[in-house]
Parts: C-alpha cells; structure tokens; sequence
C-alpha cells in the first residue's frame, strides 16, 4: 500500500511539473488569438472569450517588417546554412576518421574546442570583413558566417560517427577499384543517413533561433529573420503582448513542427553531440 | 598511407578550413589583437598592451564595486554572470537528473518529456519575450499565481526592479535549459541494465541508497557533459538577456555578450578595443570548459 501511495505522489508531482513547463507557451497562444482588451489583465480570465485571428494578421503584414517575409527570410538562410556545413564538414570528418597525416590530432582538438567559441569573439572582424567584401547586410554574408560557425561541432558529431562504420567495406570497394569519392559518397554517405538527419535538424534548428548573427549582419528591416522581427514589434509605449505573442507562435511554430516530426533524430542528435559512447 | 592519400586529404579538408579560417579562427585571434588596440571610434590610435582589460575592471557596467559590496544588482555583468552559473548550473543538474529518474516509471512519461524540452527548442527570443511576459505585473502568470497562493502583495513586474531581475531571468534560464539536462540523464539511464538496480533492491537497499550509490556514480560521464554545456550556456547568455531587460533597469540584469555588443554595436561612437576585451575575457573564461570537454568528454 505504501508503495502505491509513493508512486502516486510521484505520478502527480511529474505532472505537476509538466504543467508548469506548459504553462507559459499555453498563455502566449491564448494571447496571440485573443483581442488586446481581453488579455492585458491576464489571459486566465475567460468570461468574455473571442477567438480572432487579427494579431496574426496584424504581424503578418506588419509594416516596418512583415513577418511574412521574416519567416521566408529565415527559411532563406536557414536551409543553405544546413546544407552546406553539413556538405564541407562530412568531407573533413571523413579524412580525420579514415586517414593519419601530420598535425591531424592537433588540427582536430583545435577544431573541437572551436565548438565553445561565443559568437560575440569572432563577430567584430566578420563584421569588418563582410563590409570590405560587399557581404554585410546580405542574406548570402549571414549564410557564409553560420556555416563556418557550424563547422566544429558537425565536424566532431560526423568524425565520431565515422569511426563507428565498419572500415571493411570501404577496403573492400578500393580494392575492387573504386576512388576515394566514389567510397565517400556512394558507401560513406549513404550509410550515414541517419546521423546527416539528425545534425541537419539541429543545425536547422540552430540557426533558425539564432539571434545575434543575424542581429549585427542585417540591418534592413526588409532582409530581417524571424527571431530579429519579434524586439521590433515590442510597441513603444507599452507593450503589445497581443502582437509579440502572434509573433512568436509563428517563430517558434517551424522548429516546434520539426521536433515534433523528427523527435527521435533530434534527440539523439543533441545526446550524439555531447556524450562519448 | 599518408602519401597516397595527400591529394585526397587536401582536397577533402581544404573546404572546411577555408571557411573556418576566414569566418572563425582568422577573426577570432584579431578580436583578441583589436582588444590589445587604443581605439577612437574606429581609427587605431596605437597599440595599448592591456590597459582595455583595465579599463573594463575599472568600469561599473563590468564590476559594480558598490553593488558586490552590498550583495544586490547591480554588481557588473562578470558577476552576474558567474552568479548565473551558481544558481543555474545546479538547479538544471539536480531538476534534470530527479526527473530523468523519477519520470523512467511515469505513465505518459513521453508527453511530460516533450514539454520539458519545449524550451530547448524555442528560439531563446521567444523564451524572453515569454519571461517578460510571465513576471509582467498585470499580464503575467507568475504574479496571477502569487495572488493565487495569497502572496498577493508581492506583485509587481518581477524583470523591472534591480533586486528581481537577473534572479528572474536565471530562474528563467532554469526553465528553459532544464529539458537538456533531463534527455541527457535519460539517455545515460538507459545503459545502466535494470537488474543492477534488481540485485541491490532483493539484497534490501533502500530506495534512496540506490539512487545515491548506484545510479549517481554510473551517470557520472551524463553529469560531466551536463555540468559543462550548462557552465557554458550560462556565460554565453545574451538572447533572453536582450529581449527581457536589455541588461536592465540600471544595468541590474546585465551580462558580458550584452556588454560587449553595447560596446561594438549600440554605443556612438562604438569602443571596439573594450568591446574586443570583453569578447575576449569570454573567450578566456570559456576556454578552459572547452579544452576540457575537447580532452575527456567528446572524443572518441
């Protein structure tokens, strides 16, 4: 009896806590369909309820910087800066897992403690460099920027994969005559599908929220992301909580969608990123 | 080996250290060069050694003397942000490690998971728009909660007074960053084989003795990535930072990435050499947790 009772408690007190983790992301839905009147004094009173799609409009085609386009621009950025860490990284994994050369443990650990860099290190430079270069302010500049900042830690993830896969065939298909690309993306790559999706969902993801970069290398309000577009629609006076709350339903919807279709690879990716096995 | 492969290898690597050099490495050791520059807005004026590392010491927005010596924000955003490690690291550790545990025998489990880990997958924009939101005096749910519990005479917007804001957001911080904690101990729960924990209940350990001999020790490696990545995250916060406060009221909430991007981005006219102290400080500060997550953690 006693033990019922434990776990009784225990499955109540998990919940508990399951509610207080929803509860905020529960208030800014409720307030992004609601009208202004309804909730500045709390979302949680419900005798007058109007359901309204207005904020979302409201944000959608607000005037300074739509987020229509933000969300486009971010998907702008976001795909490319996936896809081409993901291409230039698996090439360096694949010759840190499979070859020895002089400096390479070296090159390597330089590389991995890479990973730890705070942005705010290399963005003044960046930001000189793109300016010489006529980058700054450009989506093709911050998309430059993200892939090499994620080059580290994908680098490391593909390495430690690498390693993993069974030397033999590769031997195998060098012996039968094939060159190192064709076992590079024909066994290589194919077999390591599983491990490409789940840093791709991260990486996405990564650089779908991020905010700094994307806050100092675009300036025009028509170029903006997503995440930059949400400081902007604060209100001046007070704050529009309608507006911001629309708004961020509608930023965090893309990698809430992700996570909730690939949770399996998204999970095991931020586990495969951090935990030696 | 090597000298078949050479062409392989260049061609393979080169890629990736074009772009690591030019976007990464190359601005990184001149970030720290700048840093050792005297700059008038963005003319060099000379080399200076260390003096923008004084200067930063000597400036209240980095060390705020009369708040350290008082205990309460302001005390300089290096404090704030170790202050945020103190409070953050172990709330995460202990919150994730219980949950991840307590949650293995939990019906619906997978759900009460997914929501805990909402917050690692929500821009940390997001995640300071929803802080604000929560400790907002009229519209926030923290303080209807208050009300509720009959400690209605201490609301108010919890992030706009220098007592409450950096506690507010760190709390904050707590919410967002505990579900990473938790799917790493879950994950470090599933290699430890289930009769291990059989064999110490039939032989008559307690629950607690269990859990304290057995499965803390086992999730040792789980700890060490927790304890860093959270060490990490804690000092590299800006985001939440910005939106929230803006490093505010009077500095009270204010964190080194946020000094560094007022310094280089918000000032007129910018101090780069201060700004590129500051990054580098950072730098410095999370270098030592990298080398040591590079050495023992992550490699294979």
């Amino acid at each position: 009896m006693k033990v019922r009772k434990t776990t009784l408690i225990i499955h109540f007190l998990a919940w508990v806590v399951a509610l207080i983790w929803i509860i905020p992301f529960l208030g800014v839905f409720m307030t992004s369909v609601r009208p202004y009147e309804e909730i500045v004094s709390g979302w949680w009173h419900f005798e007058k309820f109007t359901v309204t799609l207005d904020n979302y409009f409201y944000v959608w085609n607000y005037r300074t910087a739509p987020l229509s386009k933000a969300l486009m621009n971010s998907f702008l950025i976001a795909i490319p800066s996936t896809i081409i860490p993901i291409f230039v990284a698996a090439l360096a994994a694949y010759v840190f897992a499979r070859f020895s050369f002089p400096v390479r443990d070296m090159l390597f650990f330089t590389i991995v403690v890479l990973m730890s860099l705070p942005q705010q290190m290399v963005i003044l430079p960046v930001f000189f460099l793109e300016n010489q270069l006529g980058l700054w302010n450009t989506h093709i500049g911050l998309i430059l920027l993200h892939s090499a900042f994620g080059l580290p830690w994908i680098i490391l993830f593909l390495r430690n994969f690498f390693v993993t896969l069974p030397v033999e065939l590769e031997e195998s298909a060098m012996i039968d005559g094939a060159s190192e690309f064709t076992v590079f993306f024909r066994i290589v790559l194919p077999l390591s599908v599983p491990a490409l999706v789940s840093i791709a969902v991260l990486q996405f993801n990564w650089v779908w929220n991020d905010f700094f970069f994307a806050l100092i290398m675009l300036a025009s309000p028509e170029k903006f992301v997503a995440t930059q577009t949400i400081p902007v629609l604060k209100g001046r006076y007070y704050i529009r909580w309608d507006y911001l709350a629309a708004a961020s339903v509608l930023t965090m919807s893309v990698p809430l969608v992700i996570y909730a279709l690939l949770q399996k690879y998204y999970v095991r990716g931020v586990i495969g990123g951090t935990i030696k096995k | 080996m090597y000298a078949k492969n050479k062409k392989v290898i260049i061609l393979f690597l080169v890629p990736a250290l074009f772009l690591l050099s030019l976007f990464v490495i190359g601005p990184m050791l001149y970030t720290f060069y700048m840093s050792l520059l005297d700059w008038e807005g963005p003319q060099v004026k000379g080399f200076v050694g260390l003096d923008n590392y004084f200067k930063l010491f000597s400036r209240r927005e980095i060390l705020n003397y009369r708040g350290l010596s008082r205990g309460r924000p302001p005390m300089g955003a290096l404090p704030h942000n170790i202050i945020w490690i103190i409070i953050h690291v172990p709330l995460c550790t202990v919150l994730g490690l219980v949950l991840a545990y307590v949650l293995r025998d939990v019906r619906g489990a997978t759900i009460i998971k997914s929501i805990i880990f909402l917050g690692m997958v929500t821009p940390m924009v997001v995640g300071g728009v929803l802080l604000r939101f929560i400790y907002d005096k009229d519209a926030g749910v923290f303080n209807e909660f208050l009300r509720v519990v009959g400690l209605g005479h201490l609301v108010k917007t919890w992030t706009a007074y220098p007592d409450t804001a950096l506690y507010a957001l760190i709390l904050g911080s707590v919410w967002i960053w505990t579900g990473f904690s938790m799917i790493v101990y879950s994950a470090g729960l599933e290699t430890i084989p289930p009769e291990l924990l059989e064999s110490a209940r039939v032989d008559g350990a307690s629950e607690f003795m269990i859990f304290k001999e057995i499965v803390i020790p086992l999730l040792k490696p789980a700890t060490i990535v927790v304890v860093t990545m959270s060490i990490l995250w804690a000092l590299k916060i800006f985001d939440i930072v910005y939106v929230a406060t803006l490093g505010g009221p009077g500095g009270a909430s204010t964190v080194l990435a946020l000094e560094m991007y007022m310094d280089a981005f918000f000032k007129i006219p910018p101090s780069y050499g201060t700004a590129a102290a500051i990054a580098s400080l950072l730098t410095l500060l999370t270098l030592g947790i990298a080398v040591y997550v590079a050495k023992y953690v992550v490699v294979r």
